[in-house]
């Protein structure tokens, strides 16, 4: 996939992404205080995750099995043994001086997601992914930056300290912002369907930085990348990349160089910001963790594993493709609607307006898709064009409510009188004689303008497609 | 009234028996010791801080100031942990707390256990029981002279390079460096977490033995602990029939070792022979050519970032500067004294990029060899005897400047604290009038074996432990030729 810059020439873009995904696990990763959220500023804290003398880590098995979990749903391999190392700094959000991370030896190496898109399939390289242990949260009050230099006060919050953490490296393997997007979609949907993680960017448990050069297109050669972070939604991650996609493009065509810098995407302006650039580069002195001995997996673990992974959203996105299309499959898939759909279609609904439904109808409503009926919901799916949009609308909204029945709406029948409609049907298209002059002109999208004045019209009792077929007779004669 | 007790000779086990036979009280003995602490400590500097009440059932202990003690001010002998309290026991302490035993203190130590004096403390140094002019040894100086001095029946102290054995030796009592992973670091204010192990000091290898029972074993909250595979055997047999010694033949050439200390380690292995071992040459080459410069790149390396957590944030005493940065280099600037800034600026450079595979990864090269070495030596022979310091005690201030030179009392011990194996040093005579230790080495989890042969050559050398100066009209002589004349070692007062 390339871009073609103002001057005509094509550039390809060539993206990394790293994600880090806090573990649900309900004790921290080398200690037994509890992981979750709302308590009280250091009130989930012990000698250990605080670093003091003579503490030491112990290994949480949980957060071992669930990253190999993931690798294994990444399709990584398994190295028979993974190290954790120390990475050695000097910062108030690290009490012991020093993050324990694997690093040389990771947990998970040498996987791949497949990525189905409209041009085909992509797969995406994930190098590693590996353990380490969150660091606390840190407050700068004061100052303008809320970074530390320059604060009037810095706080350490020390309950996030030591939460287990994966990161998931992808090889440079992604060619536009929206696959970017798209993988990361897919991404969240496999980590939340294998229960190991909320993966929720709002409350940092998912956390993504980008990688990002370009090159000519046609070129395979690697130029200088540069780091984006601080993105807090996929939509701003594409629009942060795309930002600095065009940018790296107009320093290359204006002569320059692009120099090897991390931004800050500022999604309120849409700007990147460069943060100010270090004096030494950071040397973190890895050495292996001589308190804890190396992971070794066994293999009837990693076995058992493998046999409790469940059907994953790559493979499930490609089964339903074949039924419907990309887009609504990718939709149904990674906003984990797909088993509601397919249980709806197997009770007697059309797989088309199925998916119509529970994406944007269902969700619209906010029903909590788990609570669904399936035989219901199938019975309303094909009734919607016979029941008056109102009665549609209400069922919808409760079709997730206990013991919900579609019986009382199926009752009720939208107005397909022609000859009751169609008084109605020319008053609107009088009233706008300039969206019916637009129509006739080729802007057939306004078909749906007069519906929905004609369903206002008879407050939502009017049968849908006898409306739209009215309305389409009636323009095109 | 409380009886009298001679808490110089007190061996742990005639203490625990008079405890259980009830002719004394716990907290009777416990103001023994503190009665004796009072008397002798002033000249000593052994303890650091007393505990004035006996809260358990059994007999007193000395701790190491490196093991944290709930509710007891724990400072590693260091300025950045001044009024530093911990808010838990480490695994060892409380393993103690639950035999019973007592806190009677806690006890000098290098600062952070780096050194081989107790001159680096930055609470002064220790003094040598034997002649209070010299150093005890170090780090664990003051375990060592407490115990040979009668202020503790036994204590515990911490071993890197040699922080146990060697002071043991300088102060003529018993020692051991257990097998690495089999006693817990949980709680232990880190040097070099590969290296560490806490290891009981006492007057007789009985005494060591049942004080490494007491400690040893899994340790849930310290992943590199193992359980015992065989459990700890108090030793009473007097004969070493079989018993297979190796000496390595690198010894012979090593001009480091005083005479006297040659002479005391030749005394003992004719003993040795005379009660059925076999002595025999085994072969250390990179032992003692490379232990030293590998120990000192590894143990500063993992120094270096074991003690980046005392940062002035979250314990100990903060120095007020205008940024993070600023307090943290303050903190650890006044904090630290020079023998564990020293370290950390070794370790970290071992430890920087580009330095790393010539330094730190190559000495983890050597360390492998260096077991490996061990290994085929201790295929062929039950245990390896060596001096356990090239020399007797040293006066105070000697060393003191030369960093190197007091790096070198270390040469003799470091080599199988790289290997991870347990050594023993038991008194074996008197150089100067002054105590000699013998070093006894052993396979991984061969406590058992180094206790039986201790057991057996200290009963045969009938070395005493009391000092000299503090033996009522003694004849200074005597220690020095003990059993080598074949008389009767029982008869020369000792410690059992």
């Amino acid at each position: 996939m390339s871009v073609r810059s103002d001057a005509g020439v094509r550039w390809e873009p060539v993206i990394g992404l790293e994600i880090h995904v806090q573990l649900k696990t309900r004790t921290k990763m080398f200690c037994r205080c509890p992981t979750g959220f709302g308590a009280g500023e250091n009130t989930q804290t012990c000698p250990v995750c605080l670093g003091f003398p003579g503490a030491l880590p112990v290994m949480n098995r949980r957060a071992i099995e669930w990253t190999v979990l993931l690798g294994l749903a990444l399709g990584c391999e398994i190295p028979g043994q993974a190290v954790f190392a120390r990475k050695n700094y000097f910062y108030p959000d690290l009490p012991k001086g020093y993050q324990i991370s694997q690093y040389d030896l990771p947990s998970c190496i040498n996987g791949n997601m497949l990525l189905t898109t409209a041009d085909g399939d992509r797969v995406i390289g994930i190098v590693r992914a590996h353990l380490e242990e969150d660091a606390a949260k840190t407050v700068h009050v004061g100052g303008h930056s809320g970074r530390i230099g320059g604060a009037d006060v810095s706080l350490v919050d020390y309950n996030r300290g030591g939460t287990p953490l994966v990161e998931i490296v992808t090889a440079p393997d992604i060619r536009s912002a929206d696959e970017a997007k798209r993988f990361l979609q897919l991404l969240r949907q496999t980590i939340v369907e294998l229960g190991i993680s909320d993966a929720e960017m709002e409350k940092g448990t998912l956390r993504v930085d980008a990688n990002v050069s370009v090159r000519p297109a046609g070129s395979d050669e690697l130029r200088t990348r540069t780091e984006i972070k601080n993105m807090n939604s996929f939509n701003f991650i594409a629009r942060g990349i795309e930002a600095e996609v065009e940018r790296q493009i107009g320093v290359w065509e204006s002569g320059e160089e692009v120099r090897q810098e991390t931004y800050d995407f500022d999604a309120a302006h849409g700007k990147l910001t460069a943060r100010r650039a270090k004096e030494e580069a950071d040397d973190y002195r890895y050495f292996p963790e001589p308190d804890l001995v190396p992971v070794e997996p066994s293999a009837e673990l990693i076995e058992r594993l493998r046999s409790e992974l469940p059907e994953l959203p790559a493979t499930r996105i490609r089964r339903i493709e074949a039924r419907l299309d990309l887009d609504r499959a990718t939709v149904l898939v990674t906003g984990g609607l797909d088993r509601l759909w397919e249980d709806t279609v197997a009770a007697g609904a059309d797989a088309v307006a199925a998916a119509n439904v529970i994406a944007n109808a269902v969700v619209g409503a906010g029903v909590d898709i788990g609570a669904v009926a399936p035989t219901e919901l199938a019975r309303l799916v094909e009734a919607r064009d016979r029941i008056p949009r109102a009665a549609f609308d209400d069922a919808i909204a409760k079709v997730g409510d206990p013991g919900f029945t579609a019986d009382s709406y199926l009752a009720e029948e939208a107005v397909s009188d022609t000859a009751e409609l169609e008084p109605i049907v020319d008053a609107i298209l009088a009233a706008n004689p300039g969206q019916v002059d637009a129509y006739r002109g080729g802007k057939e999208g306004l078909l749906g303008f007069f519906v929905g004045q004609v369903m206002k019209e008879t407050q939502g009792k009017a049968n849908a497609r006898v409306v739209s077929e009215l309305v389409r007779t009636k323009l095109e004669r | 009234m409380a009886p009298v007790v001679d808490t110089l000779r007190l061996t742990a086990e005639d203490a625990l028996a008079l405890v259980e036979r009830k002719e004394i009280s716990p907290s009777e003995l416990h103001a023994s010791y503190l009665d004796a602490i009072g008397a002798r400590d002033g000249e000593l500097h052994a303890y650091l801080r007393t505990v004035e009440t006996a809260e358990g059932a059994s007999i007193p202990i000395a701790l190491k100031d490196v093991i944290s003690t709930k509710g007891v001010e724990t400072t590693a002998g260091s300025k950045i942990l001044a009024g530093y309290t911990p808010v838990f026991d480490a695994t060892v302490a409380a393993r103690c707390k639950a035999a019973g035993l007592t806190l009677l203190g806690k006890t000098n130590t290098d600062e952070f256990a780096m050194g081989s004096s107790t001159e680096n403390s930055a609470w002064g140094p220790s003094h040598n029981p034997w002649d209070p002019s010299l150093v005890p040894g170090g780090s664990g100086g003051g375990t060592a002279a407490a115990v040979s001095a009668g202020l503790a029946p036994w204590g515990l102290g911490s071993d890197t390079g040699g922080s146990i054995k060697q002071p043991s030796a300088l102060c003529g009592n018993v020692g051991l460096r257990p097998t690495y992973g089999t006693v817990s670091r949980f709680g232990v204010v880190a040097f070099a977490s590969s290296l560490d192990q806490i290891g009981p000091v006492a007057k007789t290898v009985r005494d060591v033995a049942l004080l490494y029972s007491i400690i040893a074993g899994r340790d849930t909250n310290d992943s590199t602990t193992v359980e015992l595979p065989e459990p700890v055997q108090l030793p009473d047999e007097e004969r070493l029939d079989g018993l297979r010694i190796g000496v390595p033949k690198q010894i012979e050439s090593l001009d480091a070792i005083e005479p006297g200390v040659r002479a005391a380690l030749e005394r003992s292995l004719a003993l040795a022979r005379e009660l059925g071992a076999e002595v025999g040459e085994c072969d250390l080459p990179i032992s003692y050519r490379y232990g030293m410069p590998c120990y000192y790149l590894i143990a500063p390396a993992e120094a270096s970032s074991n003690l980046a957590r005392h940062d002035g944030v979250r314990y100990g005493p903060r120095t007020e500067a205008e940024t993070y940065r600023e307090m943290v280099e303050r903190t650890r600037d006044e904090g630290f004294g020079p023998e564990p800034k020293r370290r950390i600026m070794l370790g970290t450079y071992a430890l920087s990029a580009g330095y790393f595979d010539a330094f730190y990864g190559q000495a983890q090269k050597v360390r492998t060899l260096l077991i490996r070495e061990h290994r085929e030596a201790l295929a062929r022979f039950d245990v390896i005897a060596t001096p356990t310091s090239p020399t007797v005690a040293f006066p105070i201030g000697d060393k003191a400047a030369d960093p190197l030179a007091m790096y070198a009392c270390d040469l003799l011990t470091i080599p199988s604290c790289l290997a991870g194996l347990p050594g023993l040093s038991i008194p074996c005579g008197l150089s100067d009038d002054l105590p000699v230790g013998l070093q006894l080495l052993g396979p991984q989890f061969g406590e058992n074996t180094l206790f039986r042969a201790g057991h057996a050559l200290e009963r045969a050398l009938g070395y005493d432990t009391v000092p000299l100066r503090w033996r009522a009209g003694s004849d200074p002589t005597r220690g020095q030729t003990a059993g080598r004349d074949g008389s009767d070692p029982t008869s020369q007062g000792g410690a059992r």
